[in-house]
C-alpha cells in the first residue's frame, strides 16, 4: 500500500520533522495455532497522532501491543515480518525489550494507578530507572503533571492515594506516568472507553498538545474521537477466519470524507460493526 | 390452585433452608464444644507459676514454662526456614515458570505435598535433617521438618496472594520500561504482603499443633533448662500434653487440661491475627 501522507491544514508543525517513527512490514501474528493479524503493513510518521479503528476483536489492540512488544507477555504468541523504530528492529532478538518500553509508553483502557500516592505513581519510573535524588524527582513528577494538564488539580494533594482520584484524573495521572520517563512514542489502547464525555474531551485535548513532542498511537473504538483528534487513521477489519487485516489507511480526512474501500465506507456510515 | 403451588414451593424452600442452617450450625459445634469444654476443664491449672515455672514430679506438679518457650521457638523456626522459600518459590511459579511439564510436576508436588501424613515428614526430618545433616535430635531439625510440611500452605497462599493483584498494575508497570523482577518487588509484593503473612501465619500456628513430625526428631518431656542453642533438644507444647495424657500415671486431669488450653490460646491466638490482617487489609482496599 502506497500511502502518501498529508497533516491537516490546522497542523502548525514543521512537516519536514515529521519522519517514519514506526514502520510496520508484513506483520503477521498468531496466538497458538490461531493467527490474529495478516499481512499488516503500515508506516505511521512521527509527531503525530495516528488512530487505528475497526470493529471489536479486529486485532487493533494487538497491532497495538506489538509496538512495546506487550504481546511478550502472552503465552503462545508469536510475530512474523518486521517493526522498525527509527529504523531499528524491534523483533530483533539483540533489542532490550525494557529499554524499548521506555521509549514506546503505553496507557490502558482501564485507568491503571498504582496504589500508591499522585507523587509515587509519577515518580515510579524515573525511581526504576536510576534517578534517586529527591529534589529532581520532584521536579520530573511537576513536570509531567503539567504535561498531563494534572498538576492544578493535584498540586495540594501529591501525597493522596491515586486511587481516590476521578475516573478522567486518574487516567491523566497514568498519562503523567509515561511521561516522566521521557517516552518517544505513546500507545493509547481505548484510552476514554471508560470515562464519561466530560474527561474524554480533556483527554482528546491533552493528546493534540501532546502530540507536539510525541508520536502517539491510538486505538478507540469511537470514530468521532479518531476523526476529532487523528492526523492518520488506520482501519482494520476481521476477515472469514477471524485473522484482522488493514483495509485503509490514509490520512484521517481523507479517510473519513472520501474512503477508498468499499468495506471503510460502510464501517464509518454506520452499516455494520 | 397458583396459591397453593406457591405455597409448595415456599415449603420445599424453607425445608432446604432449615438443612442448610442445622448442617451449618452441626459444623461449627465440634469447635465451640472443644473451647468450651477445655476452658471449664483447665482454667483451673492456669495460675502465674504454671506458665512461668519448670515442671517437676514427671509434669504433675510445677509448670510448663519450658515447653511454651520451646512452642515459640518452633514456630519462630518454621517461619524462618518456609516463609522465604515459600515466597520465592510462589513469586517464580506465578511470575516466571512457562506453562511447562516442569512447572506442571512442581504444582502437582505442592498438592501432594499436603497431603502427606505428618509422621512421614517426622520420619523425613529424622534420616534426613537428624542423620544425614547431623543436627542431632535438635530444635533445628524439628524447625526444618515442620518447615518442609508447612511449605505446601506457604506457597500456595503465597501463590494466591500474587494471582490476586491485578495484571493491570504490572502491565502499567512494565509498560513504562520497569523489569519483571522491579514490577515484582515494587508493585506486586507489596500488594500481596497481607495475603502472605497471614498464610504463613496460619502455616505455623498449624505447626505449633503438630505432635507426630516433632516426636522423632528432637521433642523431649522433661528438660533441665532451657534450649541454649539450635541444637539442642527441646519441650513443646503438643508434645507435653501427649506424653502427660498418654504416659504419666496418676496425672491431675486439671494439670493435663491446663495443657491443653495453653496450647489452645497459643494456636488460635495466631489464627486471630491472621483473621485481623485479612480484614484490616480488606477495609483499605475499599
Amino acid at each position: 500500500m502506497d500511502i502518501n501522507i498529508t497533516l491537516p491544514e490546522n497542523n502548525t508543525r514543521p512537516a519536514e520533522k515529521c519522519v517514519t517513527k514506526l514502520m510496520v512490514e508484513q506483520i503477521n501474528l498468531y496466538y497458538g495455532d490461531f493467527q490474529a493479524l495478516r499481512d499488516i503493513t503500515l508506516d505511521i510518521p512521527s509527531c503525530s497522532i495516528t488512530a487505528i479503528i475497526g470493529p471489536s476483536g479486529c486485532g487493533k489492540s494487538s497491532l497495538l501491543r506489538l509496538f512495546n512488544r506487550m504481546n511478550d507477555l502472552i503465552h503462545g504468541a508469536r510475530v512474523e515480518g518486521n517493526i522498525e523504530l527509527d529504523g531499528i528492529p524491534v523483533y530483533d532478538s539483540k533489542i532490550d525489550v525494557v529499554e524499548l518500553r521506555k521509549r514506546v509508553g503505553m496507557v490502558f483502557q482501564k485507568p491503571n494507578p498504582f496504589p500508591m500516592s499522585v507523587f509515587e505513581n509519577v515518580a515510579y519510573g524515573p525511581r526504576r530507572h536510576g534517578i534517586k535524588n529527591r529534589g529532581k524527582l520532584a521536579e520530573i513528577v511537576e513536570q509531567s503533571l503539567h504535561q498531563a494538564a494534572l498538576w492544578d488539580e493535584v498540586k495540594d494533594k501529591l501525597g493522596q492515594s491515586g486511587l481516590a482520584l476521578s475516573g478522567g484524573q486518574q487516567q491523566r495521572l497514568c498519562i503523567a506516568r509515561v511521561l516522566a520517563v521521557e517516552p518517544e512514542v505513546i500507545l493509547m489502547d481505548e484510552p476514554c472507553s471508560a470515562l464519561d464525555p466530560v474527561a474524554t474531551l480533556r483527554i482528546e485535548d491533552l493528546m493534540r498538545s501532546l502530540a507536539e513532542d510525541y508520536t502517539i498511537i491510538i486505538v478507540t473504538h469511537n470514530m468521532q474521537q479518531a476523526a476529532r483528534v487523528s492526523d492518520t487513521a488506520a482501519f482494520m477489519m476481521m476477515e472469514p477466519d477471524r485473522a484482522g487485516v488493514l483495509v485503509e489507511y490514509g490520512p484521517t480526512a481523507q479517510l473519513f470524507t472520501n474512503p477508498r474501500d468499499k468495506r471503510t465506507e460502510d464501517y464509518i456510515t454506520g452499516r455494520f460493526g | 390452585m397458583r396459591i397453593s403451588r406457591f405455597d409448595s414451593r415456599r415449603i420445599s424452600q424453607r425445608t432446604a433452608f432449615t438443612f442448610l442452617a442445622l448442617a451449618a450450625v452441626i459444623s461449627i459445634t465440634p469447635v465451640i464444644f472443644i473451647i468450651i469444654y477445655t476452658i471449664t476443664k483447665g482454667a483451673g491449672a492456669i495460675t502465674w507459676d504454671f506458665i512461668t515455672q519448670f515442671p517437676s514430679q514427671a509434669g504433675k506438679a510445677g509448670g510448663i514454662l519450658p515447653a511454651i518457650i520451646g512452642t515459640f521457638y518452633l514456630m519462630f523456626g518454621t517461619l524462618l526456614f518456609s516463609l522465604p522459600v515459600g515466597v520465592l518459590a510462589g513469586i517464580y511459579l506465578t511470575e516466571y515458570a512457562r506453562d511447562n511439564w516442569l512447572t506442571r510436576l512442581i504444582n502437582l508436588a505442592i498438592v501432594n505435598l499436603a497431603g502427606v501424613p505428618s509422621i512421614v515428614f517426622g520420619l523425613f526430618g529424622l534420616s534426613v535433617f537428624v542423620l544425614a545433616f547431623h543436627f542431632g535430635l535438635s530444635l533445628l531439625a524439628a524447625s526444618l521438618t515442620l518447615a518442609a510440611q508447612a511449605l505446601a500452605m506457604v506457597i500456595t497462599t503465597s501463590r494466591e496472594a500474587i494471582l490476586a493483584v491485578p495484571r493491570e498494575y504490572r502491565e502499567g508497570s512494565l509498560a513504562i520500561g520497569v523489569t519483571r523482577w522491579q514490577t515484582v518487588r515494587n508493585i506486586v509484593l507489596p500488594q500481596a504482603m497481607p495475603g502472605i503473612i497471614t498464610g504463613a501465619v496460619l502455616a505455623i500456628s498449624r505447626a505449633a499443633g503438630e505432635t507426630a513430625p516433632i516426636l522423632v526428631v528432637g521433642a523431649a518431656f522433661l528438660l533441665p533448662g532451657l534450649p541454649h542453642s539450635p541444637l539442642d533438644q527441646f519441650m513443646a507444647l503438643p508434645y507435653h500434653l501427649y506424653t502427660v495424657a498418654a504416659h504419666v500415671p496418676n496425672m491431675p486431669e486439671t494439670t493435663m487440661w491446663g495443657v491443653a488450653l495453653v496450647l489452645l490460646i497459643v494456636v488460635l491466638s495466631f489464627d486471630v491475627l491472621a483473621a485481623a490482617i485479612r480484614i484490616k487489609t480488606r477495609q483499605r482496599k475499599t
